[in-house]
C-alpha cells in the first residue's frame, strides 16, 4: 500500500489521532469533553506501545490512566458541574503572553529534535523486553531495589492521601454513633 | 493472509452474535426463572412457552417514543449507552470458546485473539466500562442520574481491587500465564483451578456481581432512592441498550468465571471419552462437545446470578462499601498470601 508496511500505516494513523485528540483536549471549551479527549489520547499512546511490542505497558497504561485516574478527573469535574460557560474568559494580555511562552517552548523543542536524526535508533519491533515475563524477570532481579523504593513511595502517597482525606476524628465518632 | 482475515471475521461475527443471542435469551430466562421462584408462570404468550418474547421486547423497545431531554448534552447522551454496550461486548475477545479445530491442515483457535496479557485486558475493559454509565448519567443533566452514575463508578472502582488481587492469586496457582487459553489448557491436565482457589473464586464471583451491577449490588439503579438511577432520562432503544448490556455483561462474566475457575471447555474424563468415541485432536466434534460443556457451565452461572437476584434484598450503600473495602480486600490479600505459601509447598514457586 503506497510503499508502506501495515506497521508504518498504523504508526502514522495513531500518531495523527494522538496529536489531534491532544489538541482537542486543549481547544474544547467543555471540561468533560476535554477529559474524554484525553482518554482517547491515552488509547492512541497505548496503541503506540503495542506497536513497540510492549503489551504489558500498553494495557497497564489503559488500566491506570484511562481506567482509574481519568475516571477520578471525570468524577470531580462532573460533581463540580463545570460547563463551557463557567470557564473564565482570560484577559487579552494573558492570552498573548501564554501564546508567546508556548511558542518559545515549541521553538526549543523543535531545536532540540533537529539533531535527532543523527542518533542511531534501535529498531523497537523486535524487542522482547515489553512482554510480561521478560519485564517481570528484569524488574524483580536487576531493578529490584528501585522497584521497592517506588512501592514505598506509592505507599507513602497512599497513607498521605488518606490522612488528608480523613475528617476531624470528633465529627467522625459522632457520626458513627448516629449510624 | 486472506484465509486469516476470513477466519478472524467469522470469529468476530460469530462471537458477537453468540453474545447478543445469549443475552436476549437471558432476559427471557431471567423472567422465567423469577416466575419459577415466585410460583408464577412468567411470559408465555409469544410463541411456544414465550420463546419469541425477546423478539417482542426488542420490537417494543424500538417502537417506543424516543426522548432526548432538551437540557442534556446531546452527543454525550447518545454516546453513553453506545460505550456501555461496546465495553460489554469487547470482553468476549479473549475468551476461548472451544478447542482448536483442524481445517486443511491448519489449527484454528476458537477464540478471537489469544493475547498474552488476556487477564489484564479483562481488568482493563472492566475499568473502562465505567465510562458508559458515567457519561450517560452526567449527560442526562438530572440529579438522580448523576447520583446513580457516581454510585456505579465508585462501586465498580472499589470492587476492581479485590477482583485484581484474586486474579493474581489465580495466576500464581495456575502456572503464571496471563493468556486465557493457557489457563484453560493447564486445567485440562490437572484439576480445575477452583480446587486450588476456592476463596479466590468466591471473591471473584462477588466482585463480578458488583461489577455487572446485579442485585444485591444494583444500587446504581436503586428505584426506591434514585427513580431509575443512571438511566432515569433514557427511553426507547437507548434504555434498551443499557438493560441489554447488563445481560451481555452477565453472560461474559459467567464465561470468564467458567473459563478461569472451572476449566472452560474441559470436563472430567474428557480424554477417555474422546478416545472411546475415536476422535482425534482437532476434530470438529471435540470442539462442539467442548463448546457445549462451556455453555452448560455458563448457563449454570447465569442461573446462579439470577437465583441471587431473586433471593437476596438489596444492600445499603455503606454496607456495600464496607463489604468491598473492609472484608473483600483483606480477604483477597489473605488469599494471595495463602496461595503463595501453598504453591511454595507444592513446588510451583522457587525463590
Amino acid at each position: 500500500m503506497l510503499g508502506y508496511t501495515i506497521t508504518q500505516w498504523l504508526f502514522g494513523i495513531l500518531s495523527f489521532l494522538a496529536i489531534m485528540f491532544a489538541l482537542m483536549v486543549v481547544f474544547t471549551r467543555n471540561p468533560v469533553n476535554s477529559v474524554l479527549y484525553l482518554v482517547l489520547t491515552f488509547f492512541c499512546i497505548a496503541g503506540h506501545y503495542l506497536l513497540l511490542n510492549a503489551q504489558f505497558l500498553a494495557v497497564v497504561h489503559i488500566v491506570v490512566y484511562a481506567g482509574a485516574i481519568m475516571v477520578l478527573f471525570l468524577f470531580i469535574i462532573m460533581l463540580m458541574n463545570l460547563n463551557a460557560d463557567t470557564e473564565p474568559r482570560k484577559h487579552i494580555g494573558t492570552r498573548f503572553i501564554a501564546g508567546m511562552v508556548g511558542g518559545i517552548l515549541l521553538f526549543v523543542m523543535v531545536g532540540a529534535l533537529r539533531g535527532a536524526e543523527q542518533l542511531q535508533l534501535v529498531q523497537g519491533g523486535a524487542s522482547q523486553i515489553g512482554l510480561v515475563k521478560n519485564l517481570g524477570k528484569v524488574l524483580f532481579s536487576e531493578f529490584l531495589f528501585p522497584f521497592e523504593i517506588a512501592s514505598i513511595l506509592l505507599l507513602a502517597a497512599l497513607v498521605g492521601a488518606i490522612m488528608i482525606g480523613k475528617r476531624d476524628t470528633n465529627i467522625n465518632s459522632k457520626e458513627n454513633t448516629n449510624s | 493472509m486472506t484465509a486469516f482475515i476470513i477466519y478472524k471475521a467469522i470469529m468476530c461475527v460469530g462471537v458477537f452474535l453468540l453474545c447478543l443471542g445469549a443475552a436476549a435469551y437471558a432476559t427471557l430466562w431471567e423472567r422465567k426463572f423469577a416466575a419459577f421462584l415466585q410460583d408464577r408462570k412468567g411470559p408465555s404468550r409469544a410463541g411456544w412457552g414465550g420463546i419469541f418474547q425477546p423478539l417482542a421486547d426488542g420490537v417494543k423497545m424500538f417502537m417506543k417514543e424516543e426522548i432526548i431531554p432538551n437540557v442534556s448534552n446531546r452527543s454525550l447522551f447518545i454516546l453513553g449507552p453506545c460505550l456501555f454496550m461496546i465495553t460489554a461486548v469487547i470482553t468476549s475477545a479473549v475468551v476461548p470458546w472451544a478447542k482448536p479445530v483442524m481445517i486443511n491442515g491448519h489449527m484454528y483457535d476458537m477464540q478471537i485473539t489469544d493475547i498474552n496479557i488476556g487477564v489484564i485486558y479483562l481488568l482493563g475493559v472492566a475499568s473502562i466500562g465505567v465510562y458508559g454509565i458515567m457519561i450517560g448519567g452526567w449527560a442526562s443533566n438530572n440529579k438522580f442520574a448523576l447520583l446513580g452514575a457516581v454510585r456505579a463508578s465508585s462501586q465498580m472502582i472499589s470492587y476492581e481491587i479485590p477482583m485484581g488481587i484474586a486474579l493474581i492469586a489465580l495466576i500464581i496457582s495456575s502456572g503464571g500465564s496471563l493468556s486465557l487459553k493457557e489457563i484453560v489448557e493447564q486445567q485440562d491436565a490437572g484439576f480445575a483451578n477452583f480446587v486450588w482457589q476456592p476463596l479466590g473464586f468466591l471473591i471473584f464471583f462477588i466482585c463480578a456481581l458488583a461489577e455487572t451491577n446485579r442485585a444485591p449490588f444494583d444500587l446504581p439503579e436503586c428505584e426506591t432512592e434514585l427513580v431509575g438511577g443512571y438511566h432515569t432520562e433514557y427511553s426507547s432503544m437507548k434504555l434498551g441498550l443499557f438493560l441489554f448490556a447488563e445481560y451481555i455483561n452477565m453472560f461474559i462474566s459467567s464465561a470468564v468465571i467458567a473459563t478461569m475457575y472451572f476449566g472452560g471447555y474441559n470436563f472430567p474424563f474428557a480424554h477417555e471419552l474422546y478416545e472411546k468415541l475415536g476422535l482425534a485432536d482437532g476434530s470438529v466434534w471435540i470442539s462442539l462437545i467442548g463448546f457445549g460443556v462451556l455453555m452448560a457451565k455458563i448457563f449454570g452461572f447465569v442461573c446462579l446470578f439470577m437465583w441471587i437476584r431473586w433471593t437476596l434484598p438489596r444492600f445499603r450503600y455503606d454496607q456495600l462499601m464496607n463489604l468491598g473495602w473492609k472484608t473483600l480486600l483483606p480477604l483477597s490479600l489473605f488469599n494471595l498470601l495463602l496461595t503463595i505459601v501453598i504453591e511454595y509447598f507444592r513446588g510451583n514457586i522457587h525463590f
